[in-house]
Protein backbone atom coordinates (compact mmCIF):
# COMPACT_ATOMS: atom_id res chain seq x y z
CA UNK A 1 0.00 0.00 0.00
CA UNK A 2 0.98 3.46 -0.78
CA UNK A 3 2.31 5.79 2.11
CA UNK A 4 -1.23 7.88 1.51
CA UNK A 5 -3.30 4.67 1.37
CA UNK A 6 -1.69 3.75 4.71
CA UNK A 7 -2.20 7.14 5.66
CA UNK A 8 -5.95 6.63 6.17
CA UNK A 9 -5.77 3.67 8.36
CA UNK A 10 -3.04 5.45 11.07
CA UNK A 11 -3.27 7.46 13.99
CA UNK A 12 -2.25 10.99 12.98
CA UNK A 13 0.86 12.41 14.32
CA UNK A 14 1.49 15.94 13.65
CA UNK A 15 4.86 18.09 13.21
CA UNK A 16 4.08 21.78 13.43
CA UNK A 17 6.17 24.27 11.82
CA UNK A 18 4.84 27.70 11.78
CA UNK A 19 2.17 28.87 13.95
CA UNK A 20 1.84 27.70 17.86
CA UNK A 21 -2.01 28.23 17.64
CA UNK A 22 -2.39 25.57 15.53
CA UNK A 23 -0.31 22.78 17.78
CA UNK A 24 -2.61 24.07 20.61
CA UNK A 25 -5.46 23.47 18.87
CA UNK A 26 -4.31 19.76 17.49
CA UNK A 27 -3.53 19.25 21.27
CA UNK A 28 -6.65 20.20 22.56
CA UNK A 29 -8.19 17.19 20.36
CA UNK A 30 -5.69 14.81 21.94
CA UNK A 31 -3.45 14.56 18.73
CA UNK A 32 0.11 14.12 19.17
CA UNK A 33 1.85 16.97 18.12
CA UNK A 34 5.10 18.25 18.37
CA UNK A 35 5.59 21.90 18.22
CA UNK A 36 9.24 23.18 16.50
CA UNK A 37 10.61 26.02 17.92
CA UNK A 38 11.14 27.49 14.58
CA UNK A 39 13.12 30.25 13.64
CA UNK A 40 13.76 31.55 9.88
CA UNK A 41 17.15 30.21 8.32
CA UNK A 42 20.22 32.06 7.72
CA UNK A 43 19.65 35.10 10.20
CA UNK A 44 15.76 35.52 8.14
CA UNK A 45 17.42 36.42 4.75
CA UNK A 46 15.59 34.55 2.03
CA UNK A 47 17.94 34.86 -0.65
CA UNK A 48 21.16 33.15 1.82
CA UNK A 49 18.26 30.75 2.72
CA UNK A 50 17.85 29.27 -0.29
CA UNK A 51 21.43 29.33 -1.21
CA UNK A 52 22.01 27.21 1.93
CA UNK A 53 19.25 24.93 0.60
CA UNK A 54 20.43 24.79 -2.97
CA UNK A 55 23.68 23.87 -1.50
CA UNK A 56 22.45 21.16 0.78
CA UNK A 57 20.38 19.99 -2.29
CA UNK A 58 23.14 18.71 -3.95
CA UNK A 59 23.70 16.13 -2.01
CA UNK A 60 20.08 14.62 -2.60
CA UNK A 61 19.13 12.54 -5.61
CA UNK A 62 15.21 14.10 -6.06
CA UNK A 63 16.25 17.64 -5.58
CA UNK B 1 5.14 69.53 24.59
CA UNK B 2 3.41 66.87 23.90
CA UNK B 3 2.86 64.33 26.67
CA UNK B 4 2.89 61.60 24.55
CA UNK B 5 5.39 58.88 24.93
CA UNK B 6 6.59 56.23 22.91
CA UNK B 7 8.51 53.52 24.36
CA UNK B 8 10.21 50.03 22.68
CA UNK B 9 11.65 47.53 23.59
CA UNK B 10 13.66 44.94 21.47
CA UNK B 11 14.29 41.52 22.01
CA UNK B 12 17.05 40.00 20.45
CA UNK B 13 17.19 36.60 18.50
CA UNK B 14 13.43 36.05 19.28
CA UNK B 15 11.67 34.46 16.77
CA UNK B 16 7.56 34.89 17.09
CA UNK B 17 5.19 34.07 14.32
CA UNK B 18 3.04 37.21 12.63
CA UNK B 19 -0.23 35.66 13.50
CA UNK B 20 1.12 35.82 17.30
CA UNK B 21 2.24 39.43 17.18
CA UNK B 22 -0.73 40.82 15.66
CA UNK B 23 -2.80 39.54 18.80
CA UNK B 24 -0.24 40.61 20.92
CA UNK B 25 -0.47 44.58 19.28
CA UNK B 26 -4.19 44.01 19.00
CA UNK B 27 -4.05 43.27 22.67
CA UNK B 28 -1.71 46.14 23.58
CA UNK B 29 -4.07 48.85 21.64
CA UNK B 30 -7.00 47.41 23.62
CA UNK B 31 -5.09 49.04 26.75
CA UNK B 32 -5.40 52.30 28.96
CA UNK B 33 -4.06 55.30 27.41
CA UNK B 34 -2.39 53.24 24.09
CA UNK B 35 -2.35 55.42 21.23
CA UNK B 36 -0.70 52.93 18.96
CA UNK B 37 0.68 49.76 19.45
CA UNK B 38 3.31 47.38 17.04
CA UNK B 39 4.93 44.05 17.50
CA UNK B 40 6.78 42.90 14.60
CA UNK B 41 10.24 41.35 13.47
CA UNK B 42 12.77 44.00 12.57
CA UNK B 43 12.52 43.38 8.69
CA UNK B 44 13.36 45.96 6.70
CA UNK B 45 9.74 45.71 5.69
CA UNK B 46 8.29 46.19 8.64
CA UNK B 47 11.11 48.81 10.00
CA UNK B 48 8.99 51.07 7.54
CA UNK B 49 5.38 50.10 9.26
CA UNK B 50 6.73 51.74 12.73
CA UNK B 51 8.39 54.47 11.11
CA UNK B 52 4.83 54.94 9.13
CA UNK B 53 3.00 54.55 12.66
CA UNK B 54 5.15 56.68 14.09
CA UNK B 55 6.66 54.11 15.85
CA UNK B 56 10.72 53.96 15.03
CA UNK B 57 12.31 54.68 17.79
CA UNK B 58 15.98 54.37 17.82
CA UNK B 59 16.63 51.25 18.98
CA UNK B 60 14.10 49.63 16.74
CA UNK B 61 16.12 51.08 13.32
CA UNK B 62 19.12 49.55 14.71
CA UNK B 63 17.66 46.15 15.05
CA UNK B 64 18.20 43.50 12.95
CA UNK B 65 16.05 40.65 11.31
CA UNK B 66 15.92 38.24 13.81
CA UNK B 67 14.96 40.71 16.60
CA UNK B 68 11.54 41.35 17.95
CA UNK B 69 10.16 44.70 18.70
CA UNK B 70 7.43 46.00 20.45
CA UNK B 71 6.67 49.67 20.29
CA UNK B 72 3.86 51.63 21.99
CA UNK B 73 2.69 55.27 21.64
CA UNK B 74 0.48 56.14 24.44
CA UNK B 75 -0.56 59.45 26.41
CA UNK B 76 1.74 59.38 28.85
CA UNK B 77 5.02 57.61 29.57
CA UNK B 78 3.37 55.63 32.34
CA UNK B 79 0.93 53.93 29.99
CA UNK B 80 3.79 53.48 27.45
CA UNK B 81 5.99 51.35 30.39
CA UNK B 82 2.17 49.76 31.60
CA UNK B 83 1.52 48.68 27.74
CA UNK B 84 5.32 47.20 27.59
CA UNK B 85 5.15 45.28 30.66
CA UNK B 86 2.39 43.80 29.47
CA UNK B 87 3.96 42.30 26.39
CA UNK B 88 6.89 41.15 28.23
CA UNK B 89 4.06 39.23 30.28
CA UNK B 90 2.28 38.13 27.09
CA UNK B 91 4.93 36.97 25.26
CA UNK B 92 6.89 35.73 28.88
CA UNK B 93 3.40 33.49 29.12
CA UNK B 94 3.52 31.73 25.75
CA UNK B 95 7.34 30.58 26.42
CA UNK B 96 6.78 29.61 29.88
CA UNK B 97 3.88 27.54 28.70
CA UNK B 98 6.22 25.67 26.17
CA UNK B 99 8.48 24.76 28.91
CA UNK B 100 6.59 24.35 31.88
CA UNK B 101 4.65 21.32 29.41
CA UNK B 102 7.78 19.36 30.42
CA UNK B 103 8.78 18.90 26.35
CA UNK B 104 11.54 19.39 24.56
CA UNK B 105 11.05 22.07 21.78
CA UNK B 106 12.76 20.67 18.96
CA UNK B 107 14.22 23.25 16.62
CA UNK B 108 14.03 21.89 13.45
CA UNK B 109 11.59 19.39 11.71
CA UNK B 110 14.57 16.65 11.77
CA UNK B 111 15.20 16.79 15.81
CA UNK B 112 11.23 16.79 15.71
CA UNK B 113 11.01 13.52 13.61
CA UNK B 114 13.38 12.38 15.55
CA UNK B 115 11.42 12.93 18.84
CA UNK B 116 8.27 11.97 17.36
CA UNK B 117 9.38 8.97 15.01
CA UNK B 118 6.17 7.57 13.73
CA UNK B 119 5.04 11.48 12.81
CA UNK B 120 3.35 11.56 9.31
CA UNK B 121 2.29 14.89 8.92
CA UNK B 122 4.34 18.39 9.08
CA UNK B 123 1.29 21.06 9.37
CA UNK B 124 3.56 23.91 7.91
CA UNK B 125 2.96 27.55 8.59
CA UNK B 126 6.37 29.70 8.43
CA UNK B 127 6.36 32.70 6.14
CA UNK B 128 6.44 31.68 2.38
CA UNK B 129 9.93 32.79 1.17
CA UNK B 130 11.38 29.72 3.76
CA UNK B 131 7.85 27.46 3.75
CA UNK B 132 8.77 25.34 0.38
CA UNK B 133 12.67 24.57 1.63
CA UNK B 134 10.80 22.91 4.61
CA UNK B 135 7.89 21.41 3.09
CA UNK B 136 10.53 20.24 0.93
CA UNK B 137 12.84 18.60 4.20
CA UNK B 138 9.03 17.16 5.48
CA UNK B 139 8.70 15.05 2.33
CA UNK B 140 11.88 13.61 2.29
CA UNK B 141 11.51 12.70 5.56
CA UNK B 142 8.59 11.07 4.60
CA UNK B 143 5.63 13.19 5.47
CA UNK B 144 2.88 13.80 4.26
CA UNK B 145 2.49 17.70 4.50
CA UNK B 146 -0.52 20.18 4.46
CA UNK B 147 1.42 24.00 3.85
CA UNK B 148 -0.37 26.92 4.96
CA UNK B 149 1.57 29.49 4.33
CA UNK B 150 0.98 31.49 1.21
CA UNK B 151 3.26 33.41 -1.22
CA UNK B 152 5.07 30.02 -2.17
CA UNK B 153 6.39 30.34 -5.69
CA UNK B 154 4.48 29.02 -8.37
CA UNK B 155 7.27 26.66 -9.25
CA UNK B 156 8.57 25.62 -6.19
CA UNK B 157 4.39 24.06 -5.55
CA UNK B 158 4.98 22.05 -9.29
CA UNK B 159 8.38 20.61 -7.68
CA UNK B 160 7.10 19.66 -4.19
CA UNK B 161 3.68 18.24 -5.60
CA UNK B 162 5.85 16.22 -8.47
CA UNK B 163 8.12 14.89 -5.22
CA UNK B 164 5.00 14.20 -3.56
CA UNK B 165 3.84 11.85 -6.11
CA UNK B 166 7.02 9.85 -6.89
CA UNK B 167 6.69 9.29 -3.10
CA UNK B 168 3.11 8.27 -2.57
CA UNK B 169 2.54 11.76 -0.02
CA UNK B 170 -0.06 14.59 0.05
CA UNK B 171 1.61 17.61 -0.66
CA UNK B 172 -1.64 19.83 0.56
CA UNK B 173 -1.34 23.41 -0.50
CA UNK B 174 0.59 25.69 -0.71
CA UNK B 175 -2.18 28.09 0.65
CA UNK B 176 -4.22 25.35 1.83
CA UNK B 177 -6.13 26.50 5.01
CA UNK B 178 -8.66 23.62 5.83
CA UNK B 179 -7.97 19.87 5.67
CA UNK B 180 -9.67 16.91 7.86
CA UNK B 181 -7.51 13.67 8.10
CA UNK B 182 -8.91 10.77 9.81
CA UNK B 183 -11.32 12.96 11.34
CA UNK B 184 -9.12 15.39 12.28
CA UNK B 185 -9.67 18.74 11.86
CA UNK B 186 -6.72 20.39 10.31
CA UNK B 187 -6.27 24.58 9.87
CA UNK B 188 -9.91 26.40 9.61
CA UNK B 189 -12.17 23.32 10.05
CA UNK B 190 -14.96 22.40 11.54
CA UNK B 191 -16.31 19.66 13.59
CA UNK B 192 -17.73 17.35 11.68
CA UNK B 193 -18.82 13.86 11.96
CA UNK B 194 -16.95 11.50 10.20
CA UNK B 195 -18.75 9.84 7.17
CA UNK B 196 -18.64 8.23 3.56
CA UNK B 197 -18.42 11.39 1.55
CA UNK B 198 -14.13 11.60 0.67
CA UNK B 199 -13.12 14.94 -0.45
CA UNK B 200 -10.63 17.41 -2.49
CA UNK B 201 -10.78 20.56 -2.43
CA UNK B 202 -9.10 23.63 -3.96
CA UNK B 203 -10.82 25.69 -1.44
CA UNK B 204 -11.01 25.87 2.59
CA UNK B 205 -14.23 28.07 3.06
CA UNK B 206 -15.40 26.26 0.30
CA UNK B 207 -14.30 22.94 2.04
CA UNK B 208 -16.20 24.36 5.38
CA UNK B 209 -19.28 25.54 3.87
CA UNK B 210 -19.94 22.08 2.12
CA UNK B 211 -18.83 19.76 5.17
CA UNK B 212 -20.92 21.93 8.08
CA UNK B 213 -23.89 21.21 5.37
CA UNK B 214 -23.68 17.65 5.19
CA UNK B 215 -23.12 17.62 9.28
CA UNK B 216 -26.51 19.40 9.58
CA UNK B 217 -27.99 16.88 8.15
CA UNK B 218 -25.88 14.09 9.94
CA UNK B 219 -23.49 13.27 7.41
CA UNK B 220 -20.15 12.96 7.52
CA UNK B 221 -16.36 12.72 6.40
CA UNK B 222 -14.27 9.67 5.30
CA UNK B 223 -11.41 12.39 4.21
CA UNK B 224 -10.74 15.94 3.00
CA UNK B 225 -7.92 16.69 1.49
CA UNK B 226 -7.11 20.39 0.71
CA UNK B 227 -5.16 20.60 -2.25
CA UNK B 228 -4.36 24.75 -2.44
CA UNK B 229 -5.91 27.40 -4.73
CA UNK B 230 -3.45 26.79 -7.60
CA UNK B 231 -3.66 23.28 -8.06
CA UNK B 232 -6.13 22.36 -11.01
CA UNK B 233 -4.08 25.74 -13.01
CA UNK B 234 -2.89 24.76 -15.87
CA UNK B 235 0.72 24.65 -14.81
CA UNK B 236 0.30 22.54 -11.44
CA UNK B 237 -1.80 20.21 -13.87
CA UNK B 238 -4.20 19.03 -10.85
CA UNK B 239 -1.20 16.86 -9.65
CA UNK B 240 -2.48 16.46 -5.86
CA UNK B 241 -6.29 16.56 -6.69
CA UNK B 242 -5.72 13.63 -9.31
CA UNK B 243 -3.39 12.09 -6.42
CA UNK B 244 -6.26 12.35 -3.31
CA UNK B 245 -8.23 11.19 -5.94
CA UNK B 246 -6.82 7.85 -6.27
CA UNK B 247 -6.64 7.60 -2.90
CA UNK B 248 -10.09 8.03 -2.57
CA UNK B 249 -10.97 5.56 -4.57
CA UNK B 250 -9.06 2.95 -3.08
CA UNK B 251 -10.63 4.42 0.44
CA UNK B 252 -13.28 2.24 1.23
CA UNK B 253 -14.46 4.21 3.99
CA UNK B 254 -15.41 6.99 0.83
CA UNK B 255 -18.89 5.86 -0.48
CA UNK B 256 -19.02 9.19 -2.55
CA UNK B 257 -16.56 11.82 -3.74
CA UNK B 258 -16.38 15.44 -4.37
CA UNK B 259 -14.43 17.76 -5.94
CA UNK B 260 -14.59 21.50 -5.28
CA UNK B 261 -13.12 24.26 -6.29
CA UNK B 262 -12.89 27.27 -9.01
CA UNK B 263 -13.07 26.38 -12.74
CA UNK B 264 -10.10 24.55 -13.64
CA UNK B 265 -7.68 24.84 -16.89
CA UNK B 266 -10.17 22.83 -19.90
CA UNK B 267 -6.83 20.40 -19.82
CA UNK B 268 -7.21 19.90 -15.86
CA UNK B 269 -10.67 19.58 -16.18
CA UNK B 270 -10.71 16.45 -18.91
CA UNK B 271 -8.17 14.77 -16.85
CA UNK B 272 -10.35 15.69 -13.42
CA UNK B 273 -13.48 14.02 -15.14
CA UNK B 274 -11.93 10.68 -16.65
CA UNK B 275 -10.41 10.50 -13.35
CA UNK B 276 -13.47 10.43 -11.58
CA UNK B 277 -15.34 8.50 -14.27
CA UNK B 278 -12.56 5.41 -13.29
CA UNK B 279 -13.65 5.65 -10.07
CA UNK B 280 -16.63 3.65 -9.92
CA UNK B 281 -18.24 5.65 -7.32
CA UNK B 282 -20.76 8.26 -7.30
CA UNK B 283 -19.13 12.16 -7.56
CA UNK B 284 -20.04 15.37 -7.03
CA UNK B 285 -18.26 17.89 -9.18
CA UNK B 286 -18.55 21.69 -7.96
CA UNK B 287 -16.27 23.59 -9.53
CA UNK B 288 -18.05 27.20 -9.25
CA UNK B 289 -17.81 29.49 -12.50
CA UNK B 290 -20.07 31.50 -14.50
CA UNK B 291 -22.28 29.40 -17.01
CA UNK B 292 -22.22 25.63 -14.98
CA UNK B 293 -24.32 23.10 -16.88
CA UNK B 294 -25.65 21.64 -13.74
CA UNK B 295 -26.73 17.79 -13.86
CA UNK B 296 -26.55 14.31 -13.82
CA UNK B 297 -24.01 13.29 -16.53
CA UNK B 298 -23.10 9.16 -16.10
CA UNK B 299 -21.66 9.06 -12.87
CA UNK B 300 -21.14 12.83 -12.42
CA UNK B 301 -23.05 15.21 -10.62
CA UNK B 302 -22.30 18.65 -11.50
CA UNK B 303 -23.53 21.61 -9.68
CA UNK B 304 -23.70 25.40 -9.11
CA UNK B 305 -23.29 26.07 -5.88
CA UNK B 306 -21.92 24.71 -2.52
CA UNK B 307 -25.09 23.99 -1.19
CA UNK B 308 -25.91 22.29 -4.08
CA UNK B 309 -22.86 20.22 -3.80
CA UNK B 310 -23.85 18.70 0.05
CA UNK B 311 -27.92 18.25 -0.98
CA UNK B 312 -26.57 16.46 -4.21
CA UNK B 313 -24.19 14.37 -2.33
CA UNK B 314 -26.82 13.37 0.26
CA UNK B 315 -29.16 12.31 -2.79
CA UNK B 316 -26.90 10.56 -4.48
CA UNK B 317 -26.27 8.29 -1.46
CA UNK B 318 -29.19 7.38 -0.85
CA UNK B 319 -30.01 6.61 -4.53
CA UNK B 320 -32.74 9.62 -4.30
CA UNK B 321 -32.61 12.39 -7.71
CA UNK B 322 -31.48 15.87 -6.50
CA UNK B 323 -32.65 18.88 -7.77
CA UNK B 324 -31.69 22.36 -6.75
CA UNK B 325 -33.90 24.46 -4.62
CA UNK B 326 -33.15 28.61 -4.22
CA UNK B 327 -34.73 28.28 -0.99
CA UNK B 328 -35.29 25.70 2.74
CA UNK B 329 -37.51 27.99 3.84
CA UNK B 330 -41.45 28.07 2.60
CA UNK B 331 -42.10 31.05 0.13
CA UNK B 332 -44.81 32.45 2.01
CA UNK B 333 -42.36 32.47 5.53
CA UNK B 334 -39.95 33.56 2.80
CA UNK B 335 -42.00 36.78 1.22
CA UNK B 336 -42.55 37.60 4.77
CA UNK B 337 -39.04 38.04 5.51
CA UNK B 338 -37.83 40.10 2.69
CA UNK B 339 -40.76 41.92 3.54
CA UNK B 340 -39.93 42.60 6.61
CA UNK B 341 -35.88 43.69 5.58
CA UNK B 342 -37.22 45.82 2.64
CA UNK B 343 -39.56 48.06 5.29
CA UNK B 344 -38.59 51.57 5.20
CA UNK B 345 -35.59 51.54 2.21
CA UNK B 346 -35.99 54.35 0.20
CA UNK B 347 -36.42 54.59 -3.77
CA UNK B 348 -32.62 55.11 -3.99
CA UNK B 349 -31.29 52.35 -1.98
CA UNK B 350 -31.07 48.76 -4.31
CA UNK B 351 -27.39 47.97 -3.95
CA UNK B 352 -25.75 44.97 -1.86
CA UNK B 353 -22.82 45.38 0.26
CA UNK B 354 -21.01 41.87 0.84
CA UNK B 355 -18.36 42.05 2.95
CA UNK B 356 -16.94 39.00 3.37
CA UNK B 357 -14.10 36.84 5.29
CA UNK B 358 -14.42 33.30 3.21
CA UNK B 359 -12.74 33.83 -0.61
CA UNK B 360 -14.79 31.16 -1.94
CA UNK B 361 -17.84 32.16 -0.53
CA UNK B 362 -17.09 35.63 -1.81
CA UNK B 363 -16.85 34.18 -5.39
CA UNK B 364 -19.93 32.30 -5.16
CA UNK B 365 -22.03 35.85 -4.25
CA UNK B 366 -20.55 37.00 -7.37
CA UNK B 367 -21.62 33.95 -9.06
CA UNK B 368 -25.16 33.99 -7.56
CA UNK B 369 -26.17 37.85 -7.53
CA UNK B 370 -24.79 39.02 -11.12
CA UNK B 371 -27.42 36.86 -12.63
CA UNK B 372 -30.15 38.46 -10.55
CA UNK B 373 -29.29 41.84 -9.84
CA UNK B 374 -26.28 42.86 -13.35
CA UNK B 375 -23.26 43.74 -12.37
CA UNK B 376 -20.92 43.31 -9.23
CA UNK B 377 -17.62 45.16 -8.71
CA UNK B 378 -15.65 43.13 -7.24
CA UNK B 379 -11.67 42.81 -5.38
CA UNK B 380 -12.27 39.02 -7.21
CA UNK B 381 -12.10 40.92 -10.26
CA UNK B 382 -9.76 43.84 -10.61
CA UNK B 383 -11.57 46.43 -12.86
CA UNK B 384 -15.04 45.11 -12.44
CA UNK B 385 -17.85 47.71 -12.17
CA UNK B 386 -21.13 47.36 -11.00
CA UNK B 387 -23.90 49.05 -8.70
CA UNK B 388 -22.92 45.84 -6.03
CA UNK B 389 -20.21 45.25 -3.80
CA UNK B 390 -18.32 42.51 -2.89
CA UNK B 391 -15.15 42.04 -1.32
CA UNK B 392 -13.31 39.28 -0.18
CA UNK B 393 -11.86 41.11 2.90
CA UNK B 394 -9.17 37.91 3.26
CA UNK B 395 -7.34 39.44 0.26
CA UNK B 396 -3.97 40.15 0.39
CA UNK B 397 -4.59 44.05 0.02
CA UNK B 398 -6.51 44.04 3.30
CA UNK B 399 -4.55 41.45 5.21
CA UNK B 400 -0.67 42.94 5.03
CA UNK B 401 0.56 43.90 8.76
CA UNK B 402 -2.79 42.26 9.89
CA UNK B 403 -4.55 39.02 10.58
CA UNK B 404 -7.14 37.60 8.85
CA UNK B 405 -10.66 38.62 9.02
CA UNK B 406 -11.21 35.04 10.21
CA UNK B 407 -9.39 35.76 13.39
CA UNK B 408 -9.39 39.64 13.37
CA UNK B 409 -12.56 41.42 12.59
CA UNK B 410 -11.30 45.02 12.65
CA UNK B 411 -11.44 46.04 9.06
CA UNK B 412 -14.53 44.35 8.74
CA UNK B 413 -16.28 46.49 11.42
CA UNK B 414 -14.97 49.87 9.61
CA UNK B 415 -16.21 48.10 6.58
CA UNK B 416 -20.07 47.47 8.15
CA UNK B 417 -19.85 51.12 9.63
CA UNK B 418 -19.20 53.02 6.16
CA UNK B 419 -21.79 50.82 4.19
CA UNK B 420 -24.15 52.03 6.57
CA UNK B 421 -23.33 55.28 5.42
CA UNK B 422 -23.71 54.74 1.84
CA UNK B 423 -27.46 56.04 1.03
CA UNK B 424 -27.44 53.59 -1.70
CA UNK B 425 -26.79 50.33 -0.03
CA UNK B 426 -30.43 48.22 0.62
CA UNK B 427 -28.09 45.11 2.82
CA UNK B 428 -25.22 44.47 4.22
CA UNK B 429 -24.17 40.56 3.47
CA UNK B 430 -21.80 38.54 5.31
CA UNK B 431 -20.22 35.41 6.23
CA UNK B 432 -19.16 34.07 9.67
CA UNK B 433 -16.80 31.26 9.77
CA UNK B 434 -16.58 29.03 12.95
CA UNK B 435 -14.58 26.19 13.79
CA UNK B 436 -11.21 25.10 14.98
CA UNK B 437 -8.92 27.88 14.23
CA UNK B 438 -11.40 30.34 14.00
CA UNK B 439 -11.56 33.43 16.81
CA UNK B 440 -13.52 32.63 19.88
CA UNK B 441 -16.38 34.52 19.04
CA UNK B 442 -16.95 35.77 15.43
CA UNK B 443 -20.17 36.77 15.45
CA UNK B 444 -19.90 38.77 18.82
CA UNK B 445 -17.08 40.34 16.89
CA UNK B 446 -19.19 42.04 14.23
CA UNK B 447 -22.44 41.87 16.09
CA UNK B 448 -21.96 45.06 17.72
CA UNK B 449 -21.09 46.68 14.43
CA UNK B 450 -24.15 45.17 12.54
CA UNK B 451 -26.83 46.99 14.91
CA UNK B 452 -25.14 50.15 14.90
CA UNK B 453 -25.39 50.14 11.35
CA UNK B 454 -29.20 49.52 11.75
CA UNK B 455 -29.55 52.13 13.43
CA UNK B 456 -27.26 55.01 11.96
CA UNK B 457 -29.25 54.59 8.84
CA UNK B 458 -32.62 54.96 10.89
CA UNK B 459 -31.40 57.31 12.36
CA UNK B 460 -31.03 59.03 9.10
CA UNK B 461 -34.55 57.82 7.79
CA UNK B 462 -33.64 55.21 5.59
CA UNK B 463 -34.11 51.23 6.19
CA UNK B 464 -31.60 49.13 5.84
CA UNK B 465 -31.09 45.27 6.10
CA UNK B 466 -28.01 43.03 7.66
CA UNK B 467 -28.20 39.04 6.36
CA UNK B 468 -25.64 36.79 6.77
CA UNK B 469 -24.44 32.86 6.73
CA UNK B 470 -22.78 31.30 9.59
CA UNK B 471 -20.09 28.10 8.59
CA UNK B 472 -20.27 26.00 11.44
CA UNK B 473 -21.72 23.06 13.23
CA UNK B 474 -23.03 22.46 16.78
CA UNK B 475 -20.02 20.63 17.56
CA UNK B 476 -17.59 23.71 17.20
CA UNK B 477 -15.84 25.40 19.91
CA UNK B 478 -18.23 28.58 18.73
CA UNK B 479 -21.43 26.95 19.59
CA UNK B 480 -23.76 27.74 15.79
CA UNK B 481 -26.95 28.25 17.75
CA UNK B 482 -25.39 30.60 20.13
CA UNK B 483 -23.39 32.58 16.94
CA UNK B 484 -26.95 32.60 14.92
CA UNK B 485 -28.83 33.81 18.15
CA UNK B 486 -26.11 36.82 18.69
CA UNK B 487 -26.57 38.00 14.79
CA UNK B 488 -30.04 38.13 14.57
CA UNK B 489 -30.02 39.91 18.36
CA UNK B 490 -28.28 42.24 16.41
CA UNK B 491 -30.84 42.53 13.79
CA UNK B 492 -29.30 40.30 10.99
CA UNK B 493 -31.69 37.41 8.98
CA UNK B 494 -29.64 34.27 9.56
CA UNK B 495 -29.68 32.06 6.51
CA UNK B 496 -28.47 28.33 6.69
CA UNK B 497 -25.97 28.72 3.83
CA UNK B 498 -24.19 31.68 2.02
CA UNK B 499 -25.90 30.69 -1.27
CA UNK B 500 -29.34 31.08 0.31
CA UNK B 501 -27.67 34.25 2.48
CA UNK B 502 -26.91 35.64 -1.34
CA UNK B 503 -29.96 34.83 -2.62
CA UNK B 504 -31.90 36.64 0.06
CA UNK B 505 -29.88 40.05 -0.33
CA UNK B 506 -30.68 39.80 -3.76
CA UNK B 507 -34.54 39.91 -3.04
CA UNK B 508 -33.90 42.34 -0.07
CA UNK B 509 -32.20 44.89 -3.06
CA UNK B 510 -33.92 43.83 -6.31
CA UNK B 511 -37.67 43.50 -4.66
CA UNK B 512 -40.51 41.41 -5.98
CA UNK B 513 -39.35 41.02 -9.34
CA UNK B 514 -36.35 39.16 -8.12
CA UNK B 515 -38.34 37.31 -5.77
CA UNK B 516 -40.17 35.98 -7.87
CA UNK B 517 -38.06 34.80 -10.55
CA UNK B 518 -36.34 32.82 -7.70
CA UNK B 519 -39.45 31.16 -6.77
CA UNK B 520 -40.22 30.32 -10.70
CA UNK B 521 -37.04 28.37 -10.39
CA UNK B 522 -35.58 30.75 -12.46
CA UNK B 523 -31.38 31.09 -11.42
Amino acid sequence: MSPLGELFHQELRVINLGLEYFAEEIERLGVPVIHVAWSPPAGGDPKKAALLAALADEDEDDA
Amino acid sequence: MSPEAIRSVVKPSAYQDSVTLLLLARQLRSGSGVLEAAALMATPSNKDLFEQSGLLTAEAANAGPNDLVVAVRAESAAAAEAALDRAARLLGGKSRRLEGSGRIAPRTLESAKRLLPDANLALISVPGAFAAQEAKKALRLGLHVMLFSDNVRLEDEVALKRLAVKRGLLMMGPDCGTAILNGVPLGFANAVPRGRIGLVSASGTGLQQVTTLLAAQGQGISQAIGVGGRDLSEVVGGLMALQALDALAADPASGLVMVIGKPPAPAVRERIELRLRAIGKPCVLALLGQGVREGRDGAIHVVATLEDAALAALALLEGQPFAPQPFSIPPIDLRQCVEDARRGLQSGQGSVRALYAGGTLAHEAVLILEPLLGSVATNLAPGSVGRHLVIDLGADEYTVGRAHPMLDATVRVEAIRKAAQDPEVAVLLLDVVLGHGAAPDPAGDVAPAIAAALAAARAEGRGLAAVASVIGTASDPQDLAAQCARLEAAGAWVLPSNAQAVRAAACIAGGEPVLARLLAGES
